[in-house]
């Protein structure tokens, strides 16, 4: 046990450590100066002025220092947690800024993500069992995964928001509203929510429909099944066996999709202009906010990383092959 | 099944949880910041009701990060205008200044200027306005990293006199400068910002923010900032004018497309974004008007100039230059690219507001305007011909001519733009070629001068022309050129115009023409650079909750609809003052 997770741990690290560095390396890549945009930006007519402020911006972003030593600055800043000052917000700290957007990513993915999960399963384990149910989920399944995303969520948006006009079109609550804990303001959030949420629920949800119903038939045809019903075993008993192995596969797509979580859904984010890390990554990149790019792949990074750990933990957990493999590792 | 899937229990329940108070996170911050400003106004509430409120978009393109007025370019809207206020407003309809925070401003010698302030102004913290706040407010130009440094270039000293009156002493009398400077100067209170460090003072965020102006902070969140109307604002006495609106929430842009949304739903009263194709909202009773009724629908705000590197061949060529200028259908750009929402530029480049100062004897001999064959006829007058059969006219030594115009990629209006200005180079022999590289890659082309062409607009109306002219021909040109003379234009001779322009006195009318005219022999001689058209002051406006907008017609007001920064002071804040609730 304690083998398999400190082989996992390490792999985690050396992945963290990649990852980051890689994630350093390539603003400073990108063609064109973060320092010089920003100066240009702000239009001062003097060079003497202009020469003043780049110095003073090259020195506060520490760009005038040797790139080995800006790298472990940039590790040591990381350690404690300071990712920075964002050039698209400034002078507020990067790390404000994700934080300010992570809430309604988190609001949006998670119950997006589980409840098409727990749907979809639900759904298509029903389905593989009845013709009337499988002729019907199937189609509308497949037609719902093949919907290019885009054009779900703009009709959504389109229809509910300008047509109807029942639900806001932009934004994470009212404009008229300031947060406070008011039944006004949650309902207000909700209802922003809505959209969002059931672009993102409906396009999953016929995925994980489809893969289950294929994946419990396929269990049901199994030799073990057969062996079962073979020697008498109620049907019940076969299909709770069948169901169980199938919902593996089932539970590592769900472990990849909770990985790229907080990385937001970027396309509902921009199409609803939710507020979330996805919608920030896109003015960071338009921006050439290189700090805010910086931070939010690194916030991805770590979310996936996470993720993937209590995955891990979790198929011990669910997949009594894992454990029998680790005690046969550790004897 | 059951059994199975109750670990995801704490998943969901968490992620519910985060989902219904995703407020939690933000509330704290919001109301900390807001702390100081909504314990002097209890009356606050939690929301703002739309009777009382104007929404606003069209400024900001990032959250409200910083309230310092100093940041010209990315404080949050309104900071300076509705919270900090300059000296004077400038009505560039009427080229007239308005007294504001000064009650008046005039020369008492050659190098003397002498400011008489209003008395009975007071900060939002109760403190009163005083010259001592003026006068901290130029002296801080003396730190380098702040933008109006370069006024102690000329100005030698500014001082106290009185609680009223500040004299500001001068090394070089520059008129017009000064006078840009008294209307855009956002005045700070001293007793706050004495105690930010110097080397500070730029990046100051100024979160609690004490300001003299018609509204206060309120709050503000990723994708908006609110202002509340402040009841004891020294305007409602002294002017006797008072903004209507209780509220403005200006609102982050996302993109056009959700600004044209909220317009035809009325959740905003006024947009500043460039709305492509808003003639047919305008025509087609959609509730959303323009200042003009027809085109150009907008007023004007800046000119979008071609600028050639002139340190490069063929452009160091006036005639060469020349023949550009004639090659390029503007017609096309305003029709096809734009649908009328913009004008063509006259040939001296100088925005309408400033049409008394273009010689008209000077640009009926030597204006011009798109004409395929001249361009060609000049061309080969020059000595430019095809020398190697390709279709496109050689360098005079026989070299190939190979051209890039270059606009920021995404811009799309200007990418189009310059599609169309390649398209009637390659019309005359000039092989030119558009290209899209990012802003920041751009950026570095042009201050670097590595570009052969690029499209610029960024000097914006003011009250002189000298503003325009500093912009073409300043000197001298240094390794990086950043803001003015992208082109690397060298004459000594428009320079020293321009210095003289610089040192007549403003209401010095016929002088300023006569130094402007010869400023545009030059210009349109030598043609250092190429006027396109006039950027529109985007605005559209619903009169669903507010009414008596600025436009045209009779009795209407006529300053500028608009919240972009810089704008205020130019009116901006004066249509909020004319403004009328629509109920009423």
């Amino acid at each position: 046990m304690r083998q398999y997770f400190g082989r996992k741990l390490f792999i985690y690290g050396l992945t963290f450590f990649v990852a980051v560095t890689v994630n350093w390396l390539i603003p400073r890549f990108m063609p064109g100066d973060p320092v010089a945009s920003m100066v240009a930006r702000a239009s001062i007519s003097q060079p003497e002025a202009v020469a003043a402020m780049q110095a003073y911006y090259t020195d506060l972003f520490g760009l005038d220092q040797s790139l080995i030593s800006q790298y472990f600055n940039f590790w040591a800043a990381l350690v404690t947690g300071d990712f920075g000052i964002s050039i698209w917000a400034y002078p507020k700290p990067v790390a404000d800024v994700i934080l300010g957007a992570v809430p309604y990513t988190l609001g949006l993915m998670i119950p997006a993500i589980l409840l098409s999960w727990l749907v979809g399963n639900w759904a298509g384990a029903l389905a593989a069992r009845r013709k009337l149910l499988d002729n019907t989920v199937l189609p509308v399944g497949y037609i719902l995964t093949a919907t290019p995303y885009m054009w779900i969520a703009i009709l959504l948006c389109w229809g509910f928001g300008v047509v109807l006009g029942v639900l806001p079109v932009a934004g994470g609550y009212s404009f008229a509203l300031q947060p406070s804990w008011s039944w006004e303001f949650i309902g207000s959030l909700a209802q922003h929510w809505v959209l969002p949420f059931a672009s993102l629920f409906l396009v999953a949800l016929g995925g994980w429909a489809i893969g289950m119903r294929n994946m419990i038939i396929y269990e049901l045809e199994a030799d073990y099944s057969n062996y079962l019903a073979a020697l008498g075993a109620p049907h019940r008993l076969i299909r709770r066996y069948a169901f169980r192995n199938a919902v593996l596969p089932q539970i590592t797509g769900l472990a990849l999709q909770l990985g790229v979580l907080v990385a937001g859904a970027l396309v509902t984010e921009i199409v609803f202009s939710y507020p979330g890390i996805g919608s920030l990554i896109l003015k960071a990149i338009q921006n050439k906010d290189f700090f805010l790019i910086q931070g939010t792949f690194l916030f991805i990074v770590l979310g996936v990383l996470i993720a993937n750990f209590i995955i891990d933990v979790v198929y011990v957990v669910v997949d009594p092959r894992t454990r029998a493999g680790m005690a046969g590792a550790s004897t | 099944m059951r059994n199975r899937t109750r670990f995801l229990i704490p998943f969901l329940a968490v992620g519910l949880a985060t989902a219904a108070c995703s407020s939690g996170g933000t509330t704290p911050s919001t109301q900390g910041s807001a702390a100081a400003p909504s314990a002097a106004a209890p009356a606050d509430s939690k929301s703002f009701p739309r009777n009382e409120t104007l929404y606003s978009s069209g400024t900001m393109w990032g959250p409200p990060a910083n309230w310092n007025p100093l940041r010209e370019w990315d404080s949050a809207t309104g900071t300076k205008g509705l919270l900090y206020e300059t000296l004077f407003l400038y009505d560039p309809n009427t080229d007239k200044f308005q007294p504001w925070l000064a009650e008046s401003g005039e020369w008492t010698s050659d190098k003397e200027y002498t400011l008489k302030l209003r008395s009975g102004i007071t900060w939002s913290d109760g403190k009163p306005f005083t010259a001592e706040d003026v006068v901290f407010t130029f002296e801080l130009g003396k730190i380098e990293t702040v933008p109006y440094h370069n006024i102690w270039t000329f100005l030698d000293k500014a001082e106290v006199v009185d609680a009223q009156t500040a004299k500001f002493t001068f090394k070089e009398a520059r008129y017009q400068q000064w006078a840009n400077h008294v209307y855009q100067r956002a005045i700070v209170p001293k007793h706050i910002w004495g105690s930010v460090k110097p080397e500070e003072v730029i990046d100051f965020a100024n979160e609690n923010p004490v300001g003299t102006g018609p509204y206060k902070y309120h709050s503000h969140d990723q994708d908006r900032q609110a202002w509340v109307k402040r009841d004891d604002w020294w305007g409602i006495k002294a002017l006797g004018k008072d903004v209507k609106p209780k509220y403005i929430v200006d609102i982050v842009n996302s993109s056009n497309e959700v600004a044209m949304g909220l317009l035809l739903q009325k959740g905003l009263d006024l947009s500043n974004n460039f709305l492509p194709g808003v003639a047919n909202l305008v025509k087609g009773n959609f509730g959303v008007s323009t200042f003009y009724a027809e085109a150009p629908y907008m007023l004007s705000a800046n000119t979008a100039w071609l600028v050639l590197n002139t340190k490069k061949k063929p452009m160091d060529d006036p005639a060469f230059r020349k023949a550009v200028a004639y090659s390029v259908d503007t017609k096309r750009i305003v029709e096809n690219v734009y649908g009328n929402l913009v004008k063509a530029a006259d040939p001296t480049g100088l925005l309408p507001q400033w049409d008394k100062y273009v010689d008209k004897s000077v640009t009926g001999s030597m204006g011009f305007s798109y004409d395929a064959a001249k361009a060609k006829q000049l061309l080969a007058d020059a000595g430019y011909k095809d020398t190697d059969g390709d279709g496109f006219i050689n360098n005079k030594d026989g070299s190939k001519i190979d051209l890039k115009i270059i606009v920021p990629t995404g811009w799309t209006d200007w990418m189009e733009s310059i599609r169309v200005i390649a398209a009637g180079a390659k019309d005359v022999g000039i092989n030119l070629t558009p290209e899209f590289p990012d802003y920041n890659a751009l950026v570095e082309q042009r201050s670097t001068g590595k570009f052969d062409m690029f499209i610029n607009n960024e000097r914006q109306l003011s009250n002189t022309p000298e503003r325009y002219y500093d912009y073409i021909f300043n000197l001298p040109v240094q390794k990086l050129q950043n803001t003015v003379n992208f082109g690397r234009y060298e004459n000594e001779k428009a320079w020293e115009l321009v210095g003289k322009l610089d040192a007549t006195k403003t209401d010095d009318l016929e002088g300023m023409k006569a130094i402007t005219s010869e400023l545009q022999k030059i210009q349109l001689e030598d043609m250092p650079i190429i006027p396109l058209w006039y950027n529109g002051l985007w605005s559209q406006v619903s009169s669903s909750v507010w009414k008596n907008w600025p436009s045209d017609a009779a009795n209407a007001p006529k300053y500028p609809p608009t919240m972009w920064r810089n704008w205020l002071e130019l009116g901006g804040v004066l249509t909020l003052t004319e403004l009328q609730p629509a109920g009423a």
